[in-house]
């Protein structure tokens, strides 16, 4: 398939974003259980703000991806069906949330509503979180299901699919609120860095697993039952076309096999070694830039998982197409 | 159910493309235009078509067989393109089963394009909407156009007869007859899809002819007899 630079941005973006806002959320459920000193009021606000920037920001590059995005209000009709409606739906729903989940830690509604048991004081703060929690995770599998729900791909056509998505979306969220704790220089670095690299070791696990049945997969159609001729020698002679067509653009990557390879370990060397090297040379030298590089590099590798992701995707109309396949 | 379909006879199709071209004209200006047209005349032109024609070769050199294949949409009985569409433009129609795109509600996403295993919608690059064949739509269903005539413009075009366009579920109809009677297959069978086109084999005619149809046992003017008779029954006595 080819790899559109709206999609990249759009699903690393809204990835890292539900990521981030799920770290503040966890951050705050720690503190709430006395595991972690509570922070200030803004420290959650200002995560949220920025985990609602990235969000927005993917929804904008989404919009370059539309033929007709003056139109694109009609997606959220098809919603019984499509993946891509829910996905639609979803979103500025996650929106909403995020908004309301920072605005009321700015706003300090943090007066206790009712007590759960003897001692958890639930307020609005916590009710939103846990909404937002829930629409996270159903975006993390709309997202996801937009890709593994086309069976015809079936590279994409499996529950890995939605793991990654999971994974890779969580991690780098952890990895930014580390690098955000560096930043302002609050002491849940090494809170956030752990979970980062314990997401981002899940996340490997996911991708290597994915990469391994991608390998061995065995397509079903042939250009036999393509063109339903019953012989193993057949060659195409003409695709229909002079310049190509929607068909040869649309479906391939444009790039060779050995960029394919080379993109392929950069994201393997990019997102899972380095991020977690720096994230542990960070705690050993208490240093409040690594954080932020770590995540940088890991947000540039996860941009090159999602160009190969695209990329080793082998759509069945291809077999019409054999000289560009 | 009434459903529409073509039935394309890939043992007479001779590649000639007249499909193609009359496709674009009659459809570039009426209900499903403009097709795009982009460096028409340059070295790498490119377009919207409907229908194209493609060519594969079956074996190996000496021994090998052309077999030109048309291929457009196959307005499938069960589209794995219409339930994805997230505004609902890609639809089939209830009363003849034509698979269509309404082009005032199509946001140009392209996600029905991956969800056809047979690459046979194209995004129009100029008016950014998805494009298939609607099986000439505007022509059969104009009750003003002679029985004749109400048929895709491909079917009209095509000097071989090699496109018959009927209802696939009329068990009567010409498409049906030779689907049963002539070895009609679905293309990619696996899927599921159900496509409501079907696509007739290449036929060879041959005939078994065995040595002694050319030589005549009996025959009393063969000159391969070399008996000297004196007048007592030979073979062809008893045999005649």
């Amino acid at each position: 398939m080819h790899p559109a630079f709206s999609v990249i941005f759009l699903t690393t973006l809204i990835g890292a974003g539900q990521g981030l806002y799920l770290a503040m959320v966890t951050g705050q459920l720690y503190a709430v259980a006395r595991f972690l000193p509570r922070q200030e009021e803004q420290f959650y606000a200002i995560g949220s703000l920025v985990a609602l920037v990235l969000l927005v920001a993917g929804l904008a590059a989404s919009f370059f991806h539309l033929g007709r995005p003056e139109r694109a209000w009609r997606a959220a009709a098809k919603w019984k069906t499509s993946w891509l409606s829910r996905e639609v739906i979803v979103l500025p729903l996650v929106m909403a949330l995020v908004f309301a989940y920072g605005i009321a830690h700015l706003l300090d509604w943090t007066q206790p509503l009712f007590r759960v048991g003897q001692s958890l004081d639930v307020d609005v703060t916590l009710l939103l979180g846990l909404l937002g929690t829930v629409a996270s995770f159903a975006l993390y599998v709309c997202t996801a299901m937009v890709y593994a729900g086309v069976k015809f791909l079936e590279e994409w056509h499996t529950p890995l699919t939605v793991t990654n998505f999971i994974f890779f979306g969580a991690a780098s969220g952890f990895m930014l609120a580390a690098a955000y704790s560096a930043y302002v220089g609050n002491p849940l670095v090494t809170f956030y860095g752990t979970w980062a690299a314990i997401l981002t070791l899940v996340a490997l696990g996911s991708r290597l697993a994915h990469l391994l049945r991608n390998a061995r997969i065995k397509h079903k159609s042939t250009v036999q039952t393509a063109i339903g001729v019953r012989h193993t020698a057949l060659t195409q002679r003409a695709q229909g076309a002079t310049g190509g067509s929607f068909n040869t653009r649309e479906f391939f990557h444009g790039g060779d096999s050995r960029l394919l390879v080379l993109i392929r370990y950069g994201f393997l060397i990019l997102v899972f070694p380095v991020p977690i090297l720096l994230i542990g040379a960070a705690y050993v030298t208490e240093s409040s830039t690594l954080p932020i590089l770590a995540f940088v590099i890991q947000f540039v590798g996860l941009m090159l998982e999602r160009w190969s992701f695209f990329a080793e995707a082998r759509h069945p109309q291809n077999l019409y197409y054999q000289s560009v396949a | 159910m009434t459903q529409l379909a073509l039935v394309i006879d890939l043992n007479v199709c001779v590649g000639c493309h007249a499909c193609v071209t009359s496709c674009k004209e009659w459809n570039t200006s009426g209900w499903a235009g403009p097709m795009v047209d982009q460096n028409p005349y340059g070295a790498s032109p490119n377009g919207t078509f409907f229908n194209r024609v493609q060519t594969f070769e079956v074996g190996t050199f000496p021994d090998t067989e052309t077999v030109h294949f048309p291929k457009s949409c196959l307005h499938c009985e069960e589209p794995p393109c219409v339930p994805v569409c997230p505004t609902g433009a890609s639809y089939k129609r209830a009363d003849n089963g034509v698979v269509l795109v309404d082009y005032d509600k199509c946001i140009g996403c392209k996600y029905c394009s991956w969800a056809c295993p047979y690459g046979a919608r194209e995004l129009d690059a100029e008016q950014k909407v998805m494009k298939k064949c609607t099986l000439c739509i505007d022509r059969i269903t104009d009750a003003k156009l002679s029985e004749r005539d109400r048929k895709p413009a491909c079917v009209l075009a095509c000097p071989t007869s090699a496109r018959l366009f009927g209802d696939v579920h009329d068990p009567d109809s010409e498409v049906s007859v030779a689907i049963r009677e002539r070895g009609g297959y679905q293309l990619m069978p696996e899927w599921g899809t159900k496509p409501a086109n079907h696509y007739l084999p290449r036929q060879k005619t041959r005939i078994h002819i065995d040595p002694d149809e050319l030589t005549r046992v009996d025959n009393p003017l063969r000159k391969e007899d070399l008996t000297s008779y004196t007048g007592e029954e030979t073979l062809d006595d008893v045999a005649w």
